[in-house]
């Protein structure tokens, strides 16, 4: 077991597989701060269960990665030793939870992408890859229905649930572009990857016909932001990995 | 307490191996889909469900409990003395 | 356990003669370990002990989301991150379960959050204490799950049926609960001499709450004897205590940990452990509102209810507009 913080050597293939890990364990870690806090027991429930399929793709992803990389880390090292510059998540999936509205509009943006992506990757050339989205898929079809039936509740409820749905649909806007970040080209030629950019229509379909039911406008802003996919992040994902990492770094070397 | 109250739902649960659907327990929900949606997550964890029902609970009507071996009062056409399943109009206050 | 703060009184006002052959046939019914079901005649006094009762077990499930939900951020291994979030979604999944189970007794959930937000009703004192380091996650699960698995399993054997039922539900996901926490412990107490440390403080600290868990000494339980004859309470604090002991003292031995009780022995004669006298000053205190957590438990739960207000609100909105809507087109 590695002591101080690792380096990983990011092939093509692995750093595919971290960017995906990342985002599913940084996704399910936000996921997990509600627990005790939401709405409702029902609802806690739900999130927690988000949260915990999030957990269990992040797990799969970084078992595989770290196969791939072949330097004889583990799940746990590649989750709790890189430091923020070495994360691969999305911009989008490291935002706070903010209030509920946000959380929701967070967790609709994702699944609208994520769920299209995971039912394409079934197809994947990479077995390992093609059996992990088989199992994702099934998650995420409930976590964007989920999410959807909320941001219509929210939308199409009050003046005020309406108003901090907008609210978080226009904060979110400018981060959901990186979801189309085209893949390493040698990864897609070999069938392994999917391009995001084949699911883009389909994509703004869901969205723009959740947003219509839920009466939000859709942000007319064209500029995206970028960077998660390159390890240059918002302020937030430090504080986050500062947290998660706490006794891992304060007590190296030892098992847990 | 001035918030409205959400409705009550019962879930009934058919196993993969089950024949009928169980009475499971209760969900709180504002309507329907939300309500199937609470009993997936609350009731199905561990995979136990292969069919689920949410009925809202006033719209069970209960037989009566009355056995013939049993002498005990029937209290109710309804499953259970709810607070919420008797309306009672707003005019006569707090009940 | 989650009668601690019960009042008796009404168990032994005076009962209309009327009432006594009803009363006669009810007790003969729990005599032959039949079930009590939702729409059965019950004496006033076993419907307002089990609402008490049942609820306060949901509470204590919902606010011991709190302590271990806070380390969930900083769970030390992706395996421990996924167990404990699994774990705490439970918890809040058991509280459920016992709402419904209230409910069905003719108390709203509402009233029921109402009573628990305000201060009027009572959750198990054990979770007003802090979870100070991830050994206090060890320690929460193995002793005090430990504790409620105990109090448990007679309860599936309760004479009310939702909350018999209730029971076994969550004794079927409970087992799980307990032996991640003394894995969790088990894998300190061979660890570094640091994370060994930790373990014993944790030990330290939670032992004489978990022992107060039980209730206060079987002479000092004034309503005791009704909850027992009406089969809503299977064992007494002090025999459920006793097996605690019993149980734990072995499995802290196995850990190399030493449980924080000088009196503690093996009684050969007797078959039990002997144990030493609990300061039941403290758990008075922790009763009345004087525990390390108890203001902090409250306003975390009071801070999440208003917070979501709006969300509910929402919710209960868009489902009236959608009745509205259905009402116009059917017209």
């Amino acid at each position: 077991m590695a002591s101080t913080s690792i380096q990983v050597a990011e092939s093509p293939l692995v750093l595919f597989t971290l960017q995906r890990a990342d985002d599913a364990l940084v996704l399910g870690h936000r996921l997990s701060e509600w627990c005790g806090h939401a709405p409702s027991p029902e609802e806690d429930v739900a999130l927690a269960n988000m949260g915990l399929d999030l957990l269990g793709q992040a797990r799969s992803l970084y078992a595989y990665a770290a196969q791939a990389e072949g330097a004889g880390h583990d799940e746990d090292h590649l989750a709790y030793l890189r430091d923020a510059p070495q994360y691969r998540n999305l911009l989008l999936l490291e935002q706070p939870n903010g209030d509920f509205a946000h959380t929701i509009a967070r967790q609709f943006f994702y699944a609208a992408f994520i769920d299209p992506w995971w039912r394409a990757m079934c197809a994947s050339t990479d077995p390992t890859l093609a059996a992990i989205a088989a199992k994702a898929e099934k998650e995420t079809a409930y976590h964007l229905r989920h999410s959807a039936e909320w941001m219509i509740r929210l939308g199409d409820g009050t003046a005020e649930s309406a108003r901090r749905a907008q609210a978080a649909v226009d904060a979110l806007w400018p981060y959901t572009g990186e979801m189309f970040t085209p893949p390493d080209p040698a990864l897609l030629a070999a069938g392994n990857v999917i391009d995001p950019e084949t699911l883009r229509a389909s994509y703004d379909v869901t969205v723009a016909a959740v947003l219509d039911e839920a009466t939000l406008a859709r942000p007319a802003g064209t500029w995206m932001h970028k960077g998660g996919r390159q390890g240059r992040h918002t302020e937030h994902l430090g504080l986050l990995l500062a947290e998660m990492q706490h006794l891992q770094r304060t007590y190296p070397g030892a098992t847990w | 307490m001035t918030e409205q109250k959400t409705p009550l739902w019962e879930v009934f649960i058919r196993s993969r191996n089950g024949l009928a659907h169980k009475h499971a327990g209760s969900v709180h929900a504002a309507d329907a889909t939300m309500a199937l949606q609470a009993a997936r997550d609350v009731y199905t964890r561990r995979g136990e469900g292969l069919s689920l029902w949410v009925v809202p609970s006033n719209a069970i009507t209960a037989s009566d409990p009355a056995d013939k071996g049993m002498m005990f009062e029937p209290t109710a056409s309804k499953i259970y003395r709810h607070p919420t399943f008797y309306e009672v109009p707003d005019e006569v206050g707090h009940m | 356990m989650y009668t601690q703060a019960l009042n008796s009184g009404d168990a032994t006002a005076p009962r209309p003669v009327e009432d006594a052959d009803r009363m006669a046939r009810f007790q003969a019914r729990i005599d032959a370990e039949d079930r009590i079901e939702a729409n059965d005649w019950m004496p006033d006094a076993y419907r307002r002990t089990l609402v008490r009762q049942i609820s306060q077990h949901a509470h204590s499930e919902i606010v011991g989301q709190l302590p271990e939900g806070r380390w969930l951020t900083r769970a030390p291994s992706l395996r421990r991150k996924a167990a404990l979030l699994a774990k705490v979604q439970d918890e809040c999944g058991h509280g459920l379960y016992l709402y419904a189970a209230a409910e069905t007794l003719g108390v709203s959930r509402e009233e029921l959050t109402d009573q628990l937000l305000s201060g009027r009703a009572k959750y198990s004192s054990i979770f007003n204490y802090p979870a100070l380091t991830w050994a206090d996650i060890g320690t929460i699960g193995w002793l005090v799950d430990g504790a409620a698995i105990m109090n448990q399993i007679p309860l599936c054997r309760c004479s009310y049926g939702p909350y018999a039922r209730a029971m076994v539900r969550v004794c079927k996901e409970e087992s799980f609960h307990q032996r991640q926490g003394y894995e969790i412990m088990l894998t300190l107490a061979r660890g570094t001499p640091e994370q060994k440390a930790m373990a014993q403080d944790a030990l330290d600290r939670w032992w004489w709450p978990a022992m107060m868990m039980f209730g206060p000494p079987d002479g000092q339980s004034q309503h005791s004897d009704t909850s027992m004859a009406w089969k809503i309470k299977r064992f007494t604090n002090d025999e459920l205590r006793q097996r605690f002991v019993d149980a734990m003292a072995p499995q802290a031995h196995f850990l190399g940990l030493t449980v924080p009780d000088p009196d503690l022995k093996w009684d050969e004669a007797a078959g039990h452990f002997t144990f030493g006298a609990i300061d039941w000053e403290e758990f008075r205190q922790v009763l009345t509102g004087n525990g390390p957590c108890n203001r902090e438990r409250l306003a975390d739960r009071n801070k999440a209810h208003a917070e979501g207000a709006w969300v509910r609100e929402a919710a209960l909105a868009h489902a009236e507009k959608r009745r509205v809507r259905a009402q116009k087109v059917a017209a």
